[in-house]
């Protein structure tokens, strides 16, 4: 996989198949990214699992903390990490000792850790780094056009008046990475500075 | 479903709009409305803390303008935009979010008098200090890098005479500077130039020009290319520090490639006010679905009318980049192939009192102060525009006595000359 640009379609594919998804790194305060992307996609309609060790013995939007993968005890379908690039390794080897494994890891906005990505893509798990999927549900429901942010997807369809908790079509015509080519080639020298 | 990309005329009509989900209405809907009802307590909370998508009050956005900002973004291929109230609240808007009291910008010599004046005046009194550079002299902008320069601003086809800048030499100093590139887009619009493909790092817009295209409606917008790290050196504070007006969400960190955009909603237009009314939105989107046509129209006229001008005997020279003589030429072949833009310059060889005159006698262009209407437009930058600038730095801009500007419009071009003609030959 192409990491520094991803199609739509691969995408579109991770949030269309998975329900439940693990949070690795959730956190309880309010003001942080990983708890509002908890919050949305859990009224998204996905069964969300917040893991912390940290906060073991209180609950997240009514979910229980976890300490660790192990401790989740049944299947997941995702795991996203809310961690820093330097802590994804760790994470991910902890992913491949589950059975059944995970389907997909996504490690958040800012996050990279090609490695890691290579050894997860080796038993056939999907990867996707430094993405938020509450931007990209947002993003490719056009949800998030409510922000004047390009969706760089179409549609002549008249969608659903939206309500609380509803799950969004995600099945508009993509206009393409191409788009925001430069955004992606500017992520790109980044990763190669750094 | 396949990620095929759509083309710019596609893009022009469809790109952020869909039919209204509650009545199936096709055009956008104008939502003429101050505020917006919230489910509940706590979704009134995750709006106002940025947790969640959607709309509370037009100040800070509105479903009507949200439609025109990406569209505008997809036109110009950036991850997102902001609409305000004109293309000055633009800069404002924008520099805001760079600069502290102290610090420095670098400008073009050449750009828009309006600008020229914002930027010496208005700005020097927030502390922001522009030091000026000639777009024709690209070691003038390395020149003027300095600790303090925290961003650089050209016009991509710059006022008044229709120059061209080398955006990707310019975009390599303000690389090597560690500094965004902002490009003024307003006279070539998407459809000629798209900056953010030759290195600029922020697009800014009047949408009353070309965009909105029908001299009916005053806009701006500020397009987020998504591609300068903000998070360096701790220079760019209201991106990449803990902002108390948020509970200490660090914008970068949350938003990603589209955090300038957001910076420029929630701490720009939500605590300097210039909001951009729903209406004016709507004109300015419908403007826009015909922006292809329109612009090549403009185009074809305005070479039209250069080669007739450039051809007369009471009319000492021509400034115009579509010439194959102009001295900016080279450069139109390669950032505006399609055409050089319909706003450019001539003089007069009998000097002030011939551009009056000229002016007075005019019977189809219009004497006005704006540029990129359906209609032709003529102006004498000396006396109006430019007026506030002594002469020495009107002849540096390029506003000499002698000279005339013209806006082309979307008319007959045979009119358009004979127009000329009689103006120019009694």
């Amino acid at each position: 996989m192409n990491h520094d640009s991803y199609p739509d379609n691969y995408i579109r594919g991770i949030l269309n198949g998975v329900k439940s998804i693990a949070m690795v790194g959730a956190s309880p305060v309010n003001v942080r990214p990983s708890y509002f992307a908890f919050k949305y996609l859990a009224q998204r309609g996905y069964d969300m699992i917040p893991v912390n060790p940290g906060h073991v013995g209180k609950e997240l939007l009514g979910k229980p903390f976890v300490a660790s993968l192990s401790d989740i005890g049944r299947p997941i379908d995702m795991i996203d990490i809310f961690r820093n690039s330097s802590h994804i390794m760790p994470v991910v080897e902890e992913a491949l000792t589950l059975d059944p494994l995970p389907t997909v890891i996504w490690m958040q906005l800012g996050a990279r850790d090609d490695a890691a990505a290579l050894k997860a893509e080796s038993v056939g798990i999907k990867v996707v780094m430094n993405r938020c999927p509450k931007i990209e549900y947002g993003r490719l429901s056009s949800e998030i056009s409510w922000m004047g942010v390009n969706s760089r997807t179409l549609s002549s369809k008249r969608p659903p008046a939206p309500t609380q908790g509803m799950r969004l079509s995600l099945n508009r015509m993509s206009v393409g990475g191409g788009e925001t080519a430069a955004s992606d080639r500017a992520a790109k020298n980044k990763t190669e500075q750094s | 479903m396949s990620d095929r990309l759509p083309g710019f005329s596609t893009l022009a009509v469809h790109a952020g709009a869909q039919p209204d989900p509650t009545t199936g209405a096709r055009a956008t809907p104008i939502y003429q409305t101050t505020s917006f009802v919230f489910n509940d307590a706590d979704h009134a909370a995750s709006l106002f803390g940025l947790q969640a998508f959607g709309n509370i009050y037009t100040r800070i956005g509105n479903p009507t303008n949200a439609v025109l900002e990406e569209r505008v973004a997809a036109l110009e291929g950036g991850t997102a935009a902001l609409a305000v109230a004109s293309g000055h609240a633009a800069q404002v808007v924008v520099l805001q979010q760079l600069l502290q009291p102290g610090d420095e910008f670098i400008a073009a010599r050449k750009l828009y008098g309006g600008s020229i004046n914002q930027f010496t005046h208005a700005f020097k009194s927030f502390g922001w200090n522009v030091v000026w550079a000639d777009p024709d002299d690209i070691a003038s902008f390395e020149r003027a890098v300095t600790p303090r320069t925290k961003a650089i601003f050209i016009e991509s086809i710059a006022n008044p005479a229709g120059s061209i800048t080398d955006i990707e030499a310019v975009s390599t100093v303000a690389r090597k500077a560690g500094v965004p590139l902002i490009v003024d887009n307003t006279l070539a619009s998407p459809y000629l130039i798209r900056p953010i493909d030759h290195g600029a790092d922020i697009v800014v817009h009047s949408l009353t020009k070309f965009l909105g295209g029908h001299g009916n409606s005053i806009g701006g917008i500020i397009v987020d290319a998504g591609t300068f790290d903000w998070s360096t050196g701790g220079k760019y504070p209201m991106l990449s520090e803990p902002r108390p007006e948020y509970h200490g969400i660090r914008l970068q960190e949350t938003f990603g490639n589209f955090a300038f955009a957001i910076a420029c909603r929630v701490l720009g237009l939500r605590d300097l006010g210039p909001a951009l009314s729903p209406f004016n939105a709507f004109m300015i989107l419908t403007g826009i679905e015909t922006l292809p046509l329109r612009m090549q129209k403009h185009c074809d006229n305005a070479k039209a009318v250069a080669e007739f001008l450039a051809g007369h005997p009471a009319v000492a020279s021509v400034n115009y980049a579509g010439l194959a003589s102009d001295k900016y030429y080279q450069l139109a072949r390669k950032y505006a192939p399609k055409g050089a833009g319909a706003v450019f310059t001539f003089g007069l060889k009998g000097g002030y009192d011939a551009g009056v005159s000229l002016v007075s006698k005019l019977q189809l262009f219009s004497h006005l102060a704006n540029v990129g209407d359906t209609r032709s437009l003529v102006i004498h930058p000396a006396s109006t525009t430019h007026s506030q600038l002594d002469d020495a730095a009107k002849v540096k801009s390029g506003a000499g006595p002698d000279v005339v500007r013209l806006s082309i419009g979307i008319e007959d071009k045979e009119d358009l000359i004979a127009d000329l003609e009689q103006a120019l030959g009694a």
